[in-house]
């Protein structure tokens, strides 16, 4: 029995959303963990640090999801592997359900913990409620929500074997890449703190009090739909029901009412902390802290006292 | 330009959620329900801008019983040009994907649309598994799309920054914000969505490859605890003490 994940790479190393897949395969005591990369790998792409035994390693870079689904079918073939583990960013949402597809495999997207036999548990309704899915097929494939499961250190150096595979023609062809993340902080859908604000902040020139809070906590920043449609933040930065869904250990929001449709995408937050003028808006409801002031006032006593620590 | 539209039909965003047959199925009683949003205001609507500047014609595909048609309807209202609807009620993404496919291959169409999710299931999976099921080329999570010819130029939302991408002939793609403005179906819309052709077609059975468990809500969150805007220091206590975030 066997584990395979998907794993994508930064510089040669396994990505923070791939770390976390290889930990949550390790930890489903399924068998060896066998990891698949392509392109640029350095080392073991630090995917023994997390209990993966052997790392499969297709040299070429490849981009397009159809090939990159033939890719995986052959090295979960040539593994005999019962569960395909991706993670449920963008890049493995548009895989894994092809590998399903191709391996007449049950599919289960955005797992949040750890299966119990073949039934994986997922966030449904925007959140609003969880869902147990049995998996009725041999194989299994899943992807994993970011930031659901974190990632355990265990095990030595992974074992690197060269891989090849007949991956068919390029359906889509990548012309190039602009990245969006500000400065190099953590992407959103990854982010483990995240500030966020609102039409409180009365105009785009405000938003340094939100960045230095950011800043001392490491955090990501976002914006609520308002504040993105207005062009005071791009719209990369929009959570909610039509933009970004997140799920950070922490999110801090600043200055916004909390409608349901905002509350779509951030109610998977383990810590929520609401920062408002208007005592009866209705995030407080769904906060775990709250203070009822101006955060031209509070933002900065905030950052203060942190950097304190 | 053959432009097909893949609608499902979701709760509004308000819905309360509640489950039935054993937390098996959502509750749909009293619920009010629409078209999916991404389905509606990015796949749709891009679909109809793309008609209405190149020629050519947008049918929507469902999957789902009668109760779907008001949805359907209101699709046809917005502009599309006729509509399907696969009579079965989807078991899962699987399914879905083999229905909708099963139906379109012998169809070509030239663009295969749908939202990016359904604001129920959430799971990403249905147009990628159609791309899977009829060996076409998948863009997901589209921003924007021009189209020349039989080539198509997309921007799309991946981790941490936009992909710019191209590919030739016949594909499938999932749309997400900027895509397109949401429409506002206008009397002349609703009036000729009555008459719109909207055709019904059999299912045929396949076996599930997933079903659902258990359906469950999550714990009622326990009471927002404030703290005056004056003692900032004691929010920082709880964070780092109590919850240990920080």
């Amino acid at each position: 029995m066997s584990v395979l994940v998907y794993i994508s790479t930064q510089d040669g190393k396994a990505t923070k959303a791939s770390l976390e897949v290889a930990s949550f395969a390790k930890n489903m005591n399924s068998g060896d963990v066998i990891a698949l990369v392509s392109g640029d790998i350095s080392g073991d792409a630090n995917l023994g640090s997390v209990g993966v035994a052997k790392v499969l390693h297709y040299s070429d870079t490849v981009t397009d999801n159809s090939q990159l689904s033939k890719l995986t079918q052959a090295a979960a073939s040539a593994t005999g592997a019962s569960v395909i583990v991706f993670s449920g960013n963008n890049e493995g949402k548009a895989i894994a359900p092809r590998v399903a597809i191709a391996m007449s495999a049950g599919y289960v997207s955005g797992v949040t913990s750890l299966p119990e036999g073949k039934t994986f548990t997922r966030n449904v309704f925007s959140g609003k409620a969880t869902a147990a899915i049995n998996v009725n097929s041999d194989v299994s494939v899943i992807s994993i929500s970011p930031n659901s499961f974190g990632i355990k250190s265990e095990g030595e150096e992974a074992a690197v074997e060269s891989f090849s595979a007949e991956l068919g023609p390029q359906g889509v062809v990548l012309n190039g890449f602009t990245p969006t993340s500000n400065n190099g902080s953590v992407p959103l859908p990854e982010a483990v703190r995240v500030v966020s604000a609102g039409r409180g902040l009365k105009g785009p020139e405000n938003w340094g009090i939100v960045e230095d809070l950011a800043n001392v906590l490491g955090a990501t920043t976002a914006c609520s739909r308002p504040v993105g449609d207005m062009g005071w933040r791009p719209h990369h930065e929009h959570v909610g029901q039509t933009g970004i869904t997140i799920r950070p250990d922490l999110y801090i929001a600043c200055g916004i009412s909390g409608a349901i449709q905002h509350l779509a995408g951030v109610n998977q937050s383990k810590v929520i902390v609401v920062i408002n003028t208007d005592p009866e808006a209705p995030f407080f409801k769904a906060a775990d802290y709250g203070i009822i002031g101006d955060v031209f006032e509070v933002l900065p006593k905030l950052t203060e006292a942190i950097k304190a620590l | 330009m053959k432009l097909l539209v893949c609608i499902s039909k979701a709760p509004d965003t308000t819905s309360r959620i509640a489950f039935t047959d054993g937390n098996t199925r959502f509750d749909e009683s009293g619920v009010q329900f629409i078209v999916n949003p991404y389905d509606e205001w990015y796949a749709l609507v891009r679909a109809i801008e793309l008609v209405e500047a190149n020629g050519g014609s947008v049918t929507t595909i469902t999957v789902g019983d009668a109760s779907c048609d008001p949805i359907i309807r209101k699709a046809l209202a917005i502009g599309a040009t006729d509509a399907v609807r696969i009579d079965a009620i989807p078991t899962d993404s699987v399914h879905v994907a083999k229905l909708i496919s099963d139906y379109v291959k012998d169809k070509s169409y030239d663009i295969i649309f749908a939202g990016k999710e359904t604001i129920d299931h959430n799971s990403s999976a249905v147009p990628a598994m159609i791309a899977e099921c009829m060996g076409l080329p998948y863009v997901a999570f589209a921003t924007s799309i021009e189209v020349e010819g039989s080539s198509a130029t997309l921007n799309c939302e991946t981790t941490g920054g936009i992909n710019n991408v191209t590919v030739n002939g016949a594909f499938v793609l999932s749309a997400t914000k900027g895509m397109a403005e949401q429409r506002i179906p206008n009397m002349r819309g609703i009036m000729s969505a009555r008459t719109k052709p909207l055709t019904v077609v059999e299912a045929s059975n396949m076996t599930a490859s997933t079903e659902v468990n258990a359906f469950k809500l999550p714990p009622a969150s326990g009471d927002c605890v404030m703290v005056d805007s004056d003692n900032v220091a004691e929010l920082v206590r709880l964070l780092r003490e109590e919850a240990k975030i920080i």
